[in-house]
């Protein structure tokens, strides 16, 4: 963990014992169970959203692919009577064959990740609506998910989003942070022509990467139809490429690529979700949701970088005074 | 005040330093520095990095103050200047990286922050009236665009040009060239110290550093030589010599003395036969790199040297024609493909393309060979430090640490950097463009030793230059391009500079008489 990371989280916890002190129910196993699947349910995309943001890029259309792959993983099992993990698996393979669309788009035919993330948002968001022609898809027994419940399910009190997010994030961590892969999206985010002459397959790269995503979307767009129980293709996931985004950000991510951490995109998801779940509890109109949200994120990121700039400078005016330097002279 | 402009007073200098001194935190940048610059005088300054030119630059931009000492402009005296102030007092700066607006013209890019407005609610840009004003700035200046033309188009001595268009527009009296040239091929540089000269002709005096000290020799009245923050020499014109010059940056003699290869021409390591690239899709371009040789690739930017140097290594697509690696037919698709054969290139862009200024030393040499630092899969930090120290210590690698950020390097050293990474991959062919780029003299030696050593070591070695000296001093053949071809190939025998220029401009060699 660094610095960045324990400051966030130094962060959640105020943040956690303001809200219990105004409303002890903050704390309560109910609402820390309910705010617990979320941070599950979110953060394995967000995870996903952080291996793009690593390579410079974006992904825009997570929230319309929640939609698709949920209508299509509701209806399958629901209305066609596919076997679930028959469902499961269409579902996976068409998420992670949009991410090689993706990465393919951006990497083969040099399209630029906002616009074929973009196209992807509208197009998917339309589909889904299309394919149930804007009806709500739903399951047809009711609340019960007969060989489905243990996707909702609790173990220990912890819902089983939590267990996945946390056996991603391992995964992910050490991908992102030991294995060679992760040193070549690194690379490529700081620097990818650089990378490229140093033989590395910058195109193969960074396609994996949107695949990741892409991947880890589907995942989420199964446990988020679950969870919802039907899925209203107009308004599901809407927004939630955003949510990921900002998550990424305020872990520490730079939109230019090539910084970031997986702690950091799981503590920024966290955040999210008790600035969601402090709205409800403190009796803020829910409506303003979102503003509480953008000013959170706005604050964070500038006291972030000033408290940055604040530190280069005393740390360049104590050298100055202090310990003797040889100045080699730029050229 | 400074209104001597119309004044004839060719005795009074227009710059005069005396006793300028500055000092860092443990490091005297200028001790006590003294210059005298006349109306219409072009100085030469040259000196390796760190000897204080680029202090002395800061001062005269106002940038920084000196500690004491004096600056006297036409006659006024100053302590220090502020950018605006050393502006007004007419000292302009030409960078070694241009300071335009490529997506912007011409007369915008002279004018910029400056535009002639038409007035009215607007205030909209007089863009008639700004290409009128720019025209005759141009004329003097010899140029052969127009206005108009979009920045983007022109070459970089003509985009060198407008940036001096823009010094004679603000009245400049002082144009001060940072390394005008090292970016510049051949012919391109003619045309600068043509430009120079016609400065000179008009009273502007003109300030010209550079690493490339032919160009010195031709273009100045008088050089200063800087080391360690002190005038160590002073040449008048008929005694600027290159050795000269060399012996007191350094305090020693040092030439780009050619070193014979130890073990001869050998076996045909990498043949290209028949390349097309993207610059010349119409045009054949073959060679042969020979184990143990040093082939120095001449030729004018633009005659496609550094695209067959692309295609070699696999980052530019081949149109047609065939590489073969040890009478092996290769295929190259992309840069992965050149690496696992072991032909490596050490890029012209060494900040864009050869190394992550913000990655440590450790991790750039790791970086294309990574797989071999990792335990299933996953990166061991001990093993990229060992390699990382090794190379260190083998290639000389100036830095505090193997885990030092690379950018933090000096230029020489952050080439090293580039080259160890490669080094430590057992090459067979490795390719130079232009290696010594922006590299002061004695890191430049210390390139060409490894080059050598490499050949030594049975590599075949190709080196992209357009600095003369390097390319005479350093090849064991020279092969001349021009236009998308190979023009001729000259043996030791038949280097001069002469040869290399007439080559690089389609002309045929003379007949030795």
């Amino acid at each position: 963990m660094n610095k960045k990371d324990l400051g966030l989280l130094a962060l959640i916890v105020v943040v956690g014992f303001v809200v219990y002190l105004r409303n002890p129910a903050f704390l309560g196993p109910q609402n820390l169970a309910n705010t617990a699947n979320l941070i599950g349910l979110f953060g394995l995309f967000a995870i996903g959203q952080g291996f793009v943001i690593i390579t410079g890029g974006i992904e825009l259309s997570a929230g319309s692919m929640i939609a698709l792959l949920g209508v299509l993983f509701v209806d399958l099992v629901g209305a066609k009577g596919v076997p679930w993990p028959i469902a499961f698996a269409i579902v996976m393979v068409l998420g992670l064959a949009l991410g090689l669309a993706h990465g393919l788009l951006i990497t083969k035919l040099k399209m630029q990740p906002f616009v074929v993330t973009l196209c992807g948002l509208l197009i998917y968001r339309g589909v889904a609506r299309g394919y149930t022609a804007d009806a709500t898809a739903g399951f047809p027994f009711g609340s019960e998910y007969p060989g489905l419940d243990f996707f909702v399910a609790r173990i220990g009190g912890i819902p089983v989003s939590v267990y996945v997010l946390a056996v991603v994030a391992v995964i992910a961590w050490f991908t992102l942070h030991r294995s060679v892969f992760g040193r070549y999206l690194f690379a490529i985010g700081k620097n990818e022509e650089a990378a490229r002459f140093s033989g590395i397959r910058t195109d193969v790269v960074v396609t994996s990467a949107y695949v990741i995503c892409a991947g880890l979307t589907a995942l989420a767009a199964i446990f988020f139809a679950m969870y919802t129980r039907s899925v209203q293709p107009s308004s599901q996931g809407n927004f939630y490429e955003l949510y990921a985004i900002a998550a990424a950000v305020l872990g520490g991510f730079s939109l230019r690529g090539g910084e970031g951490s997986i702690v950091g995109v799981i503590l920024g998801t966290i955040l999210l979700q008790e600035l969601q779940n402090l709205v409800n509890l403190l009796g803020i109109p829910s409506s303003l949701n979102f503003a509480v949200m953008g000013g959170v994120i706005l604050i964070g990121v500038l006291v972030d970088q000033q408290w940055g700039v604040f530190r280069a400078r005393r740390r360049i005016a104590e050298a100055a005074s202090v310990r003797e330097e040889r100045i080699v002279s730029s050229e | 005040m400074l209104d001597s402009r119309d004044q004839e007073a060719p005795a009074r200098p227009f710059l005069k330093l005396s006793a300028v001194r500055k000092t860092y935190p443990g490091v005297v940048a200028l001790a006590g520095f003294d210059m005298l610059v006349g109306p219409g005088e072009v100085i030469g300054l040259v000196g390796e990095n760190g000897a204080g030119k680029s202090t002395l630059m800061k001062i005269l931009g106002g940038v920084t103050a000196p500690d004491s000492g004096t600056i006297e402009i036409d006659g006024a005296p100053y302590a220090g200047l502020s950018v605006g102030g050393s502006m007004k007092a007419g000292i302009a700066f030409v960078h070694q990286e241009l300071n335009l607006f490529d997506n912007l013209d011409v007369a915008a890019n002279v004018y910029i922050g400056r535009e002639p407005r038409r007035g009215g609610v607007l205030n909209l840009v007089d863009e008639k009236q700004m290409r009128a004003d720019v025209l005759p700035y141009l004329k003097r200046l010899g140029a052969n665009f127009a206005p108009n033309t979009p920045v983007a188009k022109l070459s970089l001595a003509q985009q060198q040009m407008v940036e001096i268009a823009k010094a004679l527009s603000v009245n400049a009296r002082l144009v001060i060239l940072d390394e005008p040239t090292s970016s510049l091929p051949l012919a391109e540089t003619d045309k600068l110290l043509e430009v120079i000269a016609g400065l000179k002709a008009e009273g502007i005096a003109v300030i010209f550093i550079s690493h490339r000290l032919h160009e010195i020799e031709r273009a100045s009245d008088r050089v200063l030589v800087l080391r360690d923050g002190v005038l160590v020499g002073e040449l008048a014109k008929a005694e600027i010599d290159h050795d000269r010059m060399v012996k007191l940056m350094i305090g020693r003699d040092l030439k780009v003395a050619y070193a014979a290869p130890k073990l001869g021409k050998g076996e045909v390591v990498l043949a290209a036969r028949g390349i097309r690239t993207a610059a010349y899709p119409t045009r054949d371009v073959g060679l042969e790199l020979h184990a143990g040789e040093i082939l120095g690739l001449a030729g004018l930017v633009g005659s496609g040297r550094t695209e067959l140097a692309r295609v070699l290594f696999g980052v530019d697509p081949l149109y047609a024609g065939t590489v073969t690696l040890n009478g092996e037919p290769v295929t190259l698709r992309n840069a992965s493909d050149a690496v696992e054969r072991g032909i490596f290139l050490v890029p012209e862009d060494r900040k864009g393309e050869g190394i992550l200024l913000d990655l440590p030393i450790s991790e750039n040499i790791s970086l294309p060979d990574l797989d071999a630092y990792a335990r299933s899969g996953l990166v061991v930090p001990a093993l990229e430090r060992v390699q990382a120290e090794q190379s260190r210590a083998e290639l000389g690698i100036k830095a505090p640490t193997v885990t030092t950020r690379t950018g933090s390097l000096s230029g020489g050293n952050q080439q090293k950097v580039v080259l160890a990474k490669w080094l430590a991959m057992q090459p067979k062919v490795l390719i130079f463009d232009e290696p010594t780029r922006g590299i002061d003299v004695g890191a430049k030696a210390e390139i060409y030793r490894l080059m050598r050593g490499l050949a030594d070591a049975g590599v075949a070695v190709l080196m992209i230059s357009s600095d003369m000296e390097e390319v005479i001093g350093v090849s064991d053949r020279i092969a001349v391009m021009h236009e998308g071809r190979i023009s001729g190939l000259l043996g030791r025998a038949e280097f001069s500079e002469e040869n290399v220029l007439r080559l690089a401009v389609g002309k045929p060699l003379r007949q030795a008489g």
